[in-house]
């Protein structure tokens, strides 16, 4: 057995599904059908529909101008709102990958806002304040990470626990220094979350940054393969020599820091610590995210890229229920009906039964 | 003595603990006063809770109580006004929780998605349909309402058993018997200890899993039912994150989350014990609604941790 045959077999038992569909490929290798197994060609399309929609209702919906030194428009809007939120997932991919899950995101974005302007109250230097608070977020993770990894609590329990009290911690600490959701002001972060360097937002350029970096990590060492290979079957990645404990840990650490950055995002964006409301319900936003992106719950596989075409779903989604003028209220049901269409297609017993059923028309 | 009844009984027992100790911090603490008004405050989310206990012991999550209890109260108020007596109201929202649980579990068995991400779609489906019927607290004002709120039954030593208690143990009797003295309760324990061996074994799975989230969401309803009646009106954004109360209590009732093992009286006190931190934060007064959360979060930490402990013991740790 070569070696290569051997790197194929490994990644082809990591990927059951994958290599099921790479076998029934000479048969389905007919132009659109082919397409149409694709996994990114469902989400794709779906932003595609959500843009060509929000094209049709207000003209000019494309045009992307310069106001002021930066880029203006939806297109630039819903990369600049998604951004916080694509990042966490980002990590929540990471964690999936490992057949994990992390619910706490959403407190840990808490915590580090409250953070924040706790150090800032107390004068420490904002660079300072910036480390402590991307510090907290791997504190989290690894909090996270040693329920999980070496309590063996499941993913969704463990990190419950973080959820439940994290927003608490962050009230905790605003009363610390007294004052119900105290305000701040910090021209460097600020500057990276609401500031642009050139044309462009910063917090698109740092996401972009963490994107790649985390692309990187994953696909270019083989920390990713680890990753998938614990979220595959974690007894087995053990057997096979890997420390299947220590890349828990790896992905909780993961989590934690994208989802430390995005609080520093938020935060610096609304100017307070508010623990209650900030970051609420992001944590099922990146789950939706990961999921759209067709990463399972069930682990082993970890995409990126296709995270982030989730996260711009969800923000797009959004942005054009506010532009087509439907109330706000309206929403949470369109993302729950997009979610319910996105996720059926994603279905193979479904799509099974649907093909039946046009060819039996057909005949 | 089976040990099966020992994170039962772990419950209980922290319950009693932490009731002594509000009893010997402030005077009066220890009466079936207080006891009637955890009982009575916390009703509806123990209801849901018993609900979610039986998708949690199948292996399931569902999320989409909390959203379920503040849409049942909306339609509920807005029916009001159109002269539905709150009785043939809520017995409509009963069989809807029914028809959408049942649905919910339909997805989760013929897609093959997960739980999770289909009552999250459930979540925000209800949570945003109370938001498209109206924004405000809307008051349900049928005499029915007032007269339930009056009903209640004289316990010893100067407490009462309201209304919605009285509900809430019914609603907990039926749960015990279907647990634990039908086939189907026998098939949700099969299903959560071992999808695979119950499939084996000749378990219905579709049919179970779907009477399964039918189930949560018939109970869930009726919680929102429950509440609807208690705060007698309904508010859009009622309900919300009680989907984390209703399984916290599920965990802390000493359900094991994989699924599989646990009891449906254990939810009970699991609620009740939530809703005596409550109570104990109240009466202190110095302290806020940070302390709940954080102390909620410790609370967690210990029962699971104690489970851990406990699973291994009995070498079940196979099964998770």
């Amino acid at each position: 057995m070569t070696p290569g045959s051997n790197v194929e077999t490994k990644t082809a038992a990591l990927r059951p599904r994958a290599n099921t569909e790479t076998a029934a490929l000479p048969q389905r290798l007919h132009g659109l059908r082919a397409l149409a197994g694709h996994r990114a060609i469902w989400p794709l399309l779906a932003l595609a529909l959500i843009l060509a929609v929000d094209g049709a209702i207000s003209p000019g919906f494309f045009n992307v101008r310069i106001v002021e030194g930066r880029l203006f428009g939806n297109l630039i809007d819903i990369l600049y709102r998604a951004m916080p939120t694509a990042v966490v997932a980002l990590g929540m991919a990471v964690v999936i990958g490992t057949k994990g899950i992390d619910l706490s995101v959403g407190s840990v974005i808490a915590i580090v806002g409250a953070v924040i302007t706790w150090r800032i109250h107390s004068g420490d230097p904002h660079l300072v304040v910036l480390m402590a608070a991307l510090a907290v977020g791997v504190l989290c993770g690894l909090w996270n990470g040693f329920l999980v990894a070496v309590l063996d609590i499941q993913p969704i329990i463990a990190t419950l626990i973080l959820m439940v009290s994290g927003r608490g911690i962050g009230l905790m600490i605003n009363l610390l220094y007294g004052g119900t959701n105290p305000s701040f002001t910090s021209p460097l972060l600020q500057g990276l979350s609401v500031g642009h360097i050139g044309l462009v937002p910063t917090r698109i350029i740092l996401g972009a940054a963490i994107f790649g970096a985390l692309w990187l990590l994953i696909r270019r060492t083989a920390l990713g393969l680890f990753l998938e290979s614990v979220g595959g079957n974690s007894a087995a990645a053990d057997l096979a020599g890997i420390n299947a404990r220590l890349i828990k840990y790896a992905a909780y650490v993961i989590c934690g820091f994208c989802a430390a950055w995005a609080g520093v995002v938020l935060a610096a964006d609304t100017h307070t610590s508010d623990p209650v409301s900030i970051g609420l319900y992001i944590e099922l936003d990146a789950i939706l995210a990961v999921v759209i992106g067709g990463g399972s719950l069930s682990g082993g596989r970890i995409y990126l890229g296709m995270t982030v075409l989730g996260a711009l779903i969800i923000q797009a989604l959004t942005t054009s229920i506010l532009t087509s003028g439907l109330p706000p209220e309206y929403n949470l049901v369109v993302k729950a009906f997009v979610v319910i269409v996105v996720l059926l297609l994603q279905s193979d017993n479904l799509r099974a039964a649907l093909s039946k059923g046009f060819t039996g028309r057909k005949r | 003595m089976s040990e099966r009844y020992l994170p039962l009984l772990a419950t209980i027992a922290v319950f009693s603990a932490l009731f002594i100790t509000g009893g010997l911090l402030y005077n009066n603490f220890l009466s079936t006063l207080v006891l009637g008004d955890i009982l009575a405050d916390n009703a509806f989310v123990i209801i849901a809770a018993i609900g979610t206990t039986f998708v949690i012991l199948s292996g399931g999550i569902d999320l989409s109580i909390g959203s379920m209890i503040g849409f049942v109260g909306v339609v509920m108020a807005n029916l009001d006004p159109l002269g539905w007596h709150p009785l043939a109201s809520g017995a409509a929202m009963l069989a809807f929780g029914l028809g959408f649980g049942a649905l919910q579990g339909l997805i989760i068995d013929f897609c093959e998605i997960q739980p999770f991400i289909v009552t999250l779609a459930g979540l925000f489906l209800l949570r945003g349909s109370c938001f498209m019927i109206n924004l405000d607290s809307v008051p349900i004002q049928h005499p029915f309402v007032a007269a339930f709120a009056a009903t209640s039954i004289p316990l010893p030593g100067g407490g009462f058993l309201a209304s919605s208690a009285i509900v809430m143990l019914v609603a907990l009797a039926i749960a015990i018997v279907i647990a634990h003295f039908t086939r189907f309760g026998a098939n949700i324990y099969a299903i959560g200890g071992d999808r695979v061996s119950a499939a084996l074994m000749g378990v219905p799975m579709r049919r179970t899993t779907v009477a399964i989230y039918a189930l949560g969401g018939f109970y869930s309803a009726l919680g929102g039912v429950i509440y609807a009646l208690y705060t007698s009106s309904g508010y859009p954004l009622a309900g919300t994150g009680n989907e984390l109360t209703a399984i916290a209590s599920v965990v802390l009732g000493g359900t094991v989350l994989t699924g599989g093992v646990g009891m449906v009286a254990g939810t009970l006190f699991g609620g009740m014990i939530l809703g005596l931190i409550a109570t104990l934060i109240n009466f202190n007064g110095s302290l806020n609604g940070a302390w709940i959360m954080i102390s909620g979060g410790v609370l967690l930490f210990l029962f699971i941790v104690m489970q851990r402990s406990l699973l291994s013991s009995f070498r079940l740790r196979g099964v998770a």
